[in-house]
C-alpha cells in the first residue's frame, strides 16, 4: 500500500509512539498507516459515512461527527498530536480548530493548500474569477473549501491561537518537498505546506 | 425482507448445567448459587481454532432465541434479521452463541427456579444479581463450548452493558465489543421509570412478595403495566406519531352515552391498544420477579466508577464500537457519549456512531440499512484479522 507522498511526509512527522487525534481523517489511511508503521494509537473524526466505513474496515478507531464541534469532549493533553490534514480549509470554525488542538495537545501536524500560490494569484488578477487549481478544483458556489487562506493567514493565525510553528515543509504540485525557490518564498511559490506547530 | 433460504432454519434452545452444588457460581455479592442451567441457541460452525464466535447478550426482556425458528417460519427470533447467512452477524462465517440471561425465565436459573434448599421456587429469595455475574456466567458457557476468546460481543442496551463489563473485567479477552444503545449509568430519569416499573409489581395485590408461582393469580396487572411503562421510553415520540397519530381504535364507534363513565376510559385511542396489547402478551413469557432482577441490576451498573477501572481499561485489547440512535430518548446518544470518551481517554480503539432513525430506544432490534451496515463493516474487520 503506498501512501499519497504529502500523507507520508506528515506520518513522518508524528513522532514514533504518539496518541493521535486526526480531524477530517477521511477513511483513515493516515491513521492506518502511523498505527501499523509508526506504533501509534489514536482515533479519527470525520463527518461522511464513506469515510466512516473506510475507518471501520481498515480497523482504525473513528468517531462520526463534525470537526467543528467534535472537540468538546476531549481533555487537555488528552493526545501527543492532533492532525489536520488537507482539512483546516473545509472547516467552519478554523480558528476555533486550531485553539481546540492547542488544548488537547502539545504538537500539531497541519497540511494546507496555499491560496497564494502565483498562480492563483495570476489567476484571479487576470480572469477576475475565482481561481481553480489541482490542489482546488472546486467552483466557488459547490466547494467544501470555505475558508481558503494562504500560508501567510495560517501562520497569523496560528500565533494567534496560541501555536508556533516548529516546522515548516513547503510542497510542490506532486505533493513532494519543494526545492529551490519555494522553499525560501513559499507564500507565493509553493502550492500548499506542511506545518509542524506546538502550544506555545 | 426475509426470503426463503436467506435465514436460519429451524433452531433449537439447548441447555447445559454450568453450575454444580460442588462447583457453584460465586457472585460478586459473596453468595453463592447452584444449581445453574443456561438456556442457549447457537447458529453457524465454530472454525477450527476456535476464533470465530460472537457471543451475542440479550436485553432486558428478551431471550436465547435470537435467530431462526422453533416450527413456525412465520415466528422468527428476536434478532433474525441482524444474524444469519450474509447477515451483518454473518452465520457463514461466525459461530453465534445466545444465551438466556442469569436471573432470567426463559429457561436459565432465575426466581422462578426451584430452590434446592426449600424444594420451592426462589422468589425474592434469589441472590441480587450484577451485570459481573451475567458475564461470570456467560465466560463459563464459551468454556462450555471450548471457546477461548470471542472474536466479538454483540449487545443492545442492558447486552451492551454486558458486552461493556466483559471487556473492562477481561481486558484481553474479547476481540471487538459492539454496544449498541447501552448507557454505562442510568440517569435519574431512567431509574424513575425503573422504580414506576418496579412499584407496578410490588404493589400489584396478587405479588405476594414474591411467592406468586403456582397461584391462581400472579402479578399480572403490575407486570403489565410495567411493561407498558417501559414500551412508552423504547419508543420515540415521532414513532409514536407515524405508528398510531391520535386515529381512534374504533373509529365509527358511536358516541359514549352519557353517563356510562366508565367505557368512556376504555381503549379508545390506537395507541392504548397498542399498550394494553404489549402489557397483555408480555405476561406469557415473562415473570415479574425477573423484571424486579433485572432492572435493579441496571439501575446500579456504573462500572467506570470502580476505582481501578481506569488501569484496567488501559490494558484493553477489545476494540470497541459504539452506536446510539438519535431518536432513543431511553439510552440516547448521550449515554454512548459518556462510553466512548471514558474508553479513549484511558487509550482503547473505539468507534463511535450515532445513526439517523425515527423509532427510538427499539431502533437496535430494526433492519436499519446504515446500522447494519456498520455492525457488518465493524465485524467483517475482525473476521479478516482472524
Amino acid at each position: 500500500m503506498s501512501l499519497r507522498p504529502d500523507l507520508q511526509l506528515v506520518a513522518g512527522l508524528v513522532p514514533v509512539g504518539s496518541r493521535v487525534l486526526d480531524l477530517g481523517c477521511g477513511d483513515g489511511e493516515l491513521l492506518a498507516e502511523l498505527i501499523a508503521a509508526r506504533s501509534c494509537s489514536g482515533w479519527g473524526v470525520e463527518l461522511s459515512d464513506e469515510g466512516f466505513y473506510g475507518c471501520l474496515a481498515r480497523g482504525v478507531p473513528v468517531v462520526q461527527e463534525d470537526v467543528d464541534s467534535g472537540l468538546e469532549g476531549v481533555e487537555r493533553d488528552e493526545v501527543d498530536v492532533v492532525v489536520l490534514s488537507e482539512t483546516i480549509q473545509a472547516l467552519h470554525r478554523p480558528e476555533l480548530a486550531l485553539r481546540e488542538m492547542a488544548r488537547v495537545a502539545k504538537l500539531g501536524v497541519v497540511s494546507l493548500p496555499n491560496f497564494g500560490y502565483w498562480r492563483l494569484r495570476l489567476e484571479l488578477l487576470s480572469r477576475g474569477r475565482m481561481p481553480a487549481s489541482a490542489e482546488l478544483p472546486h467552483p466557488w458556489f459547490e466547494t467544501p473549501n470555505i475558508h481558503l487562506c494562504t500560508l501567510g493567514d495560517f501562520e497569523d493565525l496560528a500565533a494567534e491561537c496560541g501555536l508556533s510553528v516548529k516546522q515548516r515543509i513547503p510542497l510542490n504540485a506532486n505533493h513532494r518537498p519543494a526545492g529551490g525557490l519555494a522553499g525560501l518564498r513559499p507564500n507565493l511559490l509553493a502550492p500548499g505546506a506542511i506545518y509542524v506547530v506546538e502550544r506555545s | 425482507m426475509i426470503e426463503p433460504g436467506e435465514a436460519i432454519g429451524l433452531v433449537e434452545t439447548q441447555r447445559a448445567e454450568l453450575f454444580t452444588a460442588e462447583r457453584p457460581l460465586l457472585l460478586g455479592s459473596g453468595r453463592q448459587l447452584a444449581p445453574v442451567e443456561v438456556a442457549f441457541e447457537t447458529y453457524g460452525e465454530l472454525n477450527e481454532d476456535r476464533s470465530n464466535a460472537v457471543f451475542i447478550c440479550h436485553a432486558l426482556t428478551a431471550d436465547a432465541h435470537a435467530a431462526g425458528h422453533h416450527g413456525d417460519p412465520e415466528r422468527r427470533g428476536w434478532w433474525d434479521n441482524l444474524i444469519g447467512p450474509g447477515r451483518p452477524v454473518d452465520t457463514d462465517r461466525c459461530f453465534v452463541v445466545v444465551p438466556n440471561l442469569l436471573g432470567g425465565c426463559q429457561g436459565t436459573t432465575g426466581p422462578s427456579s426451584i430452590d434446592p434448599a426449600t424444594g420451592q421456587p426462589y422468589g425474592l429469595r434469589f441472590p441480587a444479581l450484577s451485570v459481573r455475574d451475567l458475564v461470570t456466567v456467560h465466560r463459563r458457557l464459551l468454556e462450555h463450548l471450548g471457546i477461548e476468546r470471542p472474536m466479538a460481543v454483540v449487545g443492545g442496551s442492558l447486552g451492551g452493558m454486558q458486552a461493556l463489563q466483559w471487556a473492562l473485567d477481561y481486558p484481553e479477552e474479547i476481540g471487538g465489543a459492539a454496544l449498541i444503545c447501552a448507557s454505562s449509568r442510568l440517569t435519574a430519569q431512567n431509574i424513575a421509570f425503573s422504580a414506576v416499573a418496579r412499584e407496578a409489581i410490588m404493589r400489584d395485590p396478587d405479588f405476594n412478595g414474591g411467592d406468586f408461582y403456582g397461584r391462581e393469580r400472579g402479578p399480572e396487572l403490575g407486570l403489565a403495566l410495567a411493561r407498558m411503562t417501559a414500551h412508552i421510553t423504547y419508543l420515540s415520540e415521532e414513532a409514536m406519531r407515524q405508528k398510531f397519530g391520535r386515529r381512534r381504535q374504533d373509529p365509527d364507534a358511536p358516541p359514549v352515552e352519557p353517563g356510562v363513565a366508565e367505557s368512556d376510559f376504555d381503549v379508545d385511542f390506537q395507541v392504548e391498544s397498542y399498550l394494553r396489547h404489549q402489557g397483555l402478551s408480555f405476561l406469557d413469557r415473562f415473570d415479574a420477579n425477573t423484571y424486579l432482577y433485572f432492572s435493579r441490576m441496571m439501575d446500579r451498573f456504573d462500572p467506570f466508577s470502580e476505582p481501578e477501572a481506569f488501569q484496567r481499561m488501559k490494558q484493553l485489547v477489545t476494540r470497541f464500537l459504539v452506536v446510539s440512535f438519535d431518536s432513543d430518548w431511553r439510552f440516547d446518544t448521550g449515554h454512548s457519549r459518556v462510553i466512548q470518551r471514558a474508553l479513549a481517554r484511558a487509550g482503547a480503539q473505539v468507534s463511535f456512531r450515532e445513526i439517523e432513525s425515527p423509532w427510538g430506544h427499539d431502533s437496535f432490534l430494526l433492519e436499519i440499512p446504515e446500522y447494519h451496515r456498520t455492525v457488518q463493516t465493524f465485524l467483517n474487520r475482525l473476521l479478516e484479522e482472524q
